[in-house]
């Protein structure tokens, strides 16, 4: 590139933007007709004429196709090795825009901050994959999800726009800092807009980091992108504003569909939740207790009597300390111990184990394990089963783990103990103190008991399940 | 300029619809016959009303990829709709609800529209990118069909000309609907994501038959592969119609070919008076941009009236509004299609857009019929303000259905002086169309970000032309040549075995007639003894006819030999019965005619009957009945 002469870079940058995902022969056959996207064509080919508009192309597509939109607004990719000709009728740049309007303003309604961070929730066209990238704008959402406005006075602001699975530690720490500032400045609710991927990881994070919040703080996301007219995405929206605006739970929350159909959705607690199904729309599930409340468009139905409640102070507890050097390992049979030794040798400060049933590994990996204590490692134990207790007391091999320095973690969730534990790290060295705060239950991420209906796996089939899914709808 | 009356259905010649600009174009829409669905591996073609459980959503308008709402989303949206699914558990997975992402599309169903296609000359796709084409009726849970174009242009022979075709697509079937009332529609999901092909042809048609027609001709072309679902709801079309002056009209969903003619001509017949109503407001000076009206709510007026559809809604607190339309009177008893006035328009409106389902939904004071009082009908003019000239359209519901009721009176009032509305329209029993939607745009159209776009190879393509047939047409012009008979062509024509009825012909020699009989008829015939005809293979009928063409059999055996194949579950050479000698033949007649000394007959003229049973029932399968006549004949019955 020649960074001396900014007009070629320009142009460069320029032609990449007129020809948008082209490359190789089908750029070649475009550039030569003199014909760029967004322009209304006919093309004569060896196979006929097509009439229509050139659109840019995914980049990830092959070199040799050129996309039309023909008339009736269908897509056709044509060979470009058949294209003879092209005629240019026009040209006319689509801007894809979802129509804003400014959010109305009642003095009567609560103030409800949402943060984006990106992710499905509010999602549009992108022609660089084909998929769909993150967007986010107030006047945007008002003008795709209206009712917004009968709840609250809703401001936004973007604090990222990544997919779920980029958020990390730098992500953490700003949103934390920004919900303490936006409590500060006497909001009634906080909503976070966050892919679902990771939501239960930033749920659990931002439960330790914010402590003591005087108002309710709800992370929402979609699984059908907004793009899609069965999108959960606005009626996801519609709750958690809702929540926010209204309940008077002052808990870390993740607020998505109970059931698949458009009907309530459930508020998860930070801690306690966790993704159990790569694409279904009531994927978000309470493990080892009951979600604290269901909401509806017209209500809030609390399940359990034991949250924080809303208050009108602002004494909120903002600690952003973070230790990156964490790793989980998911044990599995005939795991070698070099695993463990690679993450020694790497100066990792502590490791999450998700053993096999009440929390075991093999035997071969204690020397590993032993060489962890010694070098001043936290090692902390969950069970992969997800729910249910951590129990090294029943067999030897637990008790010989323990010796090992192996902590057992109660009924902490693999990826909260993981969070935990960088939380914890990053406040201390000392494994003792460290050890404290890990079994200090902060936020229900350890919990006393585990009621009788915490843990509900209904089996298809069986024929009283299936009564019960012909009467409600899922 | 809008003088022409149409004249009854049977009265109606073709320069009378070139009179009035009658084209129509079609949606041919027809079920492909494979294992699975189009996009997920549920098995198609399995339908039952059974349900297991209940799914409830919403559909909610996005935008299109070129930054466009499109107009039938937002009406949809309108009608806030509770939509259910019902879902059997055998038939529907996580993806036709909208739970799971497509998985690749079926080769299988890909394979057999590119044949399809090829019979039409059309020009395929180099690369095909699926599309979702927006629905928020809720036939399809994601609010979008996955559809992609297959094939651009093509056509194909009608009488002495070409009709053009536009495309082809292939995509998924919706769900089928079970009920619609009020603020609730439910569906039953099985049907959903079945594979199929719709083949849109240019308007080229010019009278209601040739619609039919060439429909009957798309169908029959699709059926000659024998590789698409036929019966009930397997083939379906949509039918657009214009009229000059008028405006592209959908009327969607048509089940039977021989509803076409009487539909179609309803429809024209529809814009043509919509334009003469048009017409006439604008003689009245009513236009657009003067057009008048009012909205009030009557409910307190009308607490005493006796019309019990009002009474009842009163009753039960609901409301009553009541829109005056100036300078309308008359207008909405005009007729618009066969025994089917103006009124009837913005009724539809009112019960499709409001929910008002439960009819009558409006009165009016065109009408003669006997709603409210005189006294009644004379304090709401009064009150409402209005004169002698206006019309009085009364609607009635709860606040917000009333309310958007009422406006909805008042636009499609209002687009009578504009002239057609763009609409697609249900097909109904008595051959008239009723509003079922705005006629959606290409807005509503919007790339799948879930699936990458398919590349057709030409390997794929020679290999499908490899072992295509070829049009129905083309055989039946070769059936003219061999003189098949006419009642056989056109099953033999659209029939599995056609590509084995050349090589029987070609290639084995037998006679075309015979071939045609044993593919066709036998089979026609077999069904008919409720035998499973499908157990009959090519290599069945293949084994037959070369024992026929080696004299191992005689003709008359063939078909208690396809009989006992069925029976037997495959060609087995026990099956077979082996034709007699000339020997066998004498002596059986020896036996017969001594037998027949002994019995009296007593009608003389039933001797021929006799012998030939007596004999026959020997020789059955083993001789020919001919032969076996000829030689009782010879020998002067026996006499």
């Amino acid at each position: 590139m020649n960074m001396s002469n900014p007009g070629i870079l320009e142009s460069k940058m320029e032609d990449k933007e007129l020809y948008k995902g082209y490359k190789g022969q089908s750029l070649e056959t475009l550039k030569k007709f003199k014909a760029m996207i967004w322009c209304d064509v006919e093309v004569i080919t060896s196979d006929g004429d097509f009439i229509g508009i050139i659109l840019p192309r995914s980049e990830t597509a092959d070199a040799n196709h050129i996309v039309l939109k023909l008339r009736s607004g269908y897509n056709i990719g044509l060979a470009a090795n058949k294209v003879n000709n092209i005629k240019i009728n026009g040209r006319k740049e689509i801007q894809y825009k979802i129509p804003e309007k400014e959010f109305p303003y009642s003095p009567k309604k609560p103030r409800v901050k949402l943060f984006g961070t990106g992710g499905t929730i509010a999602s549009r066209l992108d022609y660089r994959t084909g998929a769909v990238i993150p967007a986010f704008s107030p006047g945007e959402l008002y003008g795709s999800v209206p009712e917004l406005a009968d709840i609250c006075n809703l401001e936004t602001e973007k604090l990222y726009g990544v997919f779920s699975e980029n958020m990390g530690p730098e992500q953490w720490k700003g949103l934390a800092e920004a919900i303490g500032k936006e409590i500060e400045k006497g909001v009634q609710g906080i909503v976070i807009g966050h892919g679902t991927d990771t939501m239960h990881h930033t749920a659990a994070i931002l439960s330790f980091m914010v402590q003591n919040s005087p108002v309710p703080i709800v992370m929402v996301g979609s699984q059908r992108s907004s793009d899609r007219p069965s999108s959960d995405a606005a009626l996801n929206l519609m709750h958690s504003v809702k929540t926010a605006a209204e309940s008077d739970i002052a808990e870390v929350m993740v607020c998505m569909f109970g059931p698949t159909s458009d009907s309530y959705g459930l508020l998860h607690q930070g801690t306690r939740l966790r993704k159990m199904h790569s694409s279904y729309r009531s994927t978000f599930r309470t493990i080892g207790d009951i979600p604290i409340a269901m909401v509806d468009r017209q209500k809030i139905t609390p399940l359990r009597k034991d949250y924080s409640k809303r208050r009108n102070d602002k004494n909120v507890i903002i600690n952003t300390a973070f230790e990156e050097r964490v790793s989980i390992v998911y044990y599995y049979p005939n795991m070698k111990p070099d695993i463990i030794d690679s993450l020694i040798d790497n100066g990792y400060k502590g490791i999450i184990i998700a053993g096999t049933g009440l929390g075991h590994v093999n035997k071969p990996l204690y020397p590993s394990l032993q060489r962890a204590k010694d070098n001043n490692i936290a090692v902390y134990m969950t069970v992969q089963t997800l729910w249910g207790y951590v129990q090294m007391y029943v067999y030897d091999t637990g008790r010989d783990m323990m010796e090992l320095g192996v902590v057992p973690t109660a009924n902490m969730l693999p990826e909260v103990a993981y969070m935990k534990l960088c939380w914890a790290l990053g406040q201390s060295n000392d494994l003792e103190e460290v050890k404290r705060i890990m079994l200090t239950p902060i936020s229900h991420d350890i919990t006393e008991r585990e009621p009788s209906n915490g843990y509900l796996i209904y089996q298809g089939g069986i024929p009283e399940v299936e009564e019960f899914i012909s009467k409600y709808r899922k | 300029m809008y003088d022409f009356e149409f004249k009854t259905f049977e009265e109606m010649t073709p320069d009378d619809y070139s009179r009035v600009g009658f084209m129509s174009g079609l949606e041919v829409h027809q079920q492909l016959l494979t294992e699975k669905k189009l996009f997920c591996r549920c098995p198609a073609g399995l339908y039952s009303n059974h349900y297991d459980a209940e799914i409830l959503r919403h559909m909610r308008p996005t935008l299109s990829e070129l930054g466009e709402y499109d107009g039938t989303a937002l009406m949809e949206f309108k009608t806030k709709k509770d939509i259910i699914y019902r879902i059997h558990h055998d038939t529907v997975c996580t993806y036709e609800m909208d739970d799971t992402p497509p998985f690749q599309i079926n080769d299988q169903a890909l394979d057999i529209a590119l044949e399809i296609a090829m019979l039409t000359n059309a020009k395929i796709v180099d690369e095909m990118h699926i599309a979702r084409k927006q629905y928020l009726d809720g036939s399809i849970p994601t609010g979008f069909q996955r559809t992609a174009i297959v094939s651009v242009g093509g056509s194909i022979p009608y009488k002495d000309r070409e009709i053009r075709l536009i495309q082809m697509s292939i995509e998924e079937d919706s769900c089928r609907e079970a009920s619609d009332i009020g603020h609730k529609r439910t569906y039953i999901a099985d049907r959903l994501g079945m594979p199929l092909i719709e083949t849109v042809t240019y308007p080229d048609m010019k009278t209601p038959t040739e619609v039919a027609e060439v429909n009957d001709i798309i169908r029959r072309l699709s059926r000659c592969t024998g590789k698409v679902r036929t019966g009930v709801g397997a083939g379906r079309e949509d039918v657009n119609v214009s009229v000059t002056g008028g405006t592209r009209i959908e009327i969607k969903g048509v089940p039977s070919i021989k509803r076409i003619p009487l539909l179609t001509y309803n429809e024209a017949m529809r814009q043509w008076n919509l334009l003469r109503i048009r017409e006439e407001l604008h003689r009245r000076g009513i236009t657009q941009d003067k057009f008048e009206y009012r909205i009030d709510d009557i409910t307190k007026l009308l607490r005493k009236t006796y019309y019990q559809p009002i009474s009842k809604a009163i009753e039960e607190g609901l409301f009553v509004k009541c829109v005056t339309l100036r300078g309308f009177k008359g207008i909405l008893t005009w007729k618009t299609q066969t025994d089917t006035f103006f009124s009837k328009e913005i009724s539809d409106r009112v019960r499709v857009i409001a929910c008002l389902t439960s009819l009558p939904n409006i009165i009016n004071s065109d009408s003669q019929e006997n709603t409210l009082s005189t006294s009644a009908g004379l304090k709401i003019r009064k009150t409402v303000g209005a004169s002698e000239e206006d019309t009085l359209v009364i609607v009635w519901g709860n606040q917000s259905d009333s309310e958007m009721g009422a406006n909805e009176v008042v636009i499609r009032a209002r687009e009578a002086t504009i002239g057609v509305p763009s609409e697609t329209r249900q097909a109904l029993r008595d051959g008239t169309t009723g509003f079922e939607r705005i006629l959606p745009g290409p807005d509503r159209m919007y790339p799948d970000t879930d699936l990458p776009p398919k590349k057709i190879t030409k390997e794929r393509l020679d290999s499908i032309s490899l072992n295509t047939v070829k049009p129905y047409w083309v055989y039946e012009k070769w059936f003219d040549e061999i003189r098949v008979p006419k009642d056989l062509r056109r099953d033999l024509a659209g029939s599995k075995f056609i590509r084995f009825f050349e090589t029987c012909v070609k290639e084995l020699k037998i006679e075309p007639k015979f071939a045609g009989i044993v593919l066709i008829q036998y089979p026609k015939r077999l069904k008919r003894k409720k035998l499973d005809i499908d157990l009959l293979t090519e290599n069945d009928f293949r084994k037959v006819f070369e024992l026929y063409s080696e004299n191992k059999i005689v003709k008359d055996s063939i078909f208690s030999l396809l009989e006992k194949i069925i029976k037997n579950g495959g060609y087995s050479d026990e099956l077979i019965t082996e034709p007699c000698s000339g020997k066998a033949l004498e002596d059986i007649y020896k036996s017969v005619k001594e037998e027949l000394k002994s019995t009296k007959i007593i009608k003389e003229e039933k001797r021929e009957k006799i012998i030939m049973g007596m004999m026959m029932y020997h020789l059955r399968s083993k001789v020919n009945g001919s032969e076996v006549y000829e030689y009782v004949k010879s020998r002067n019955f026996g006499k």
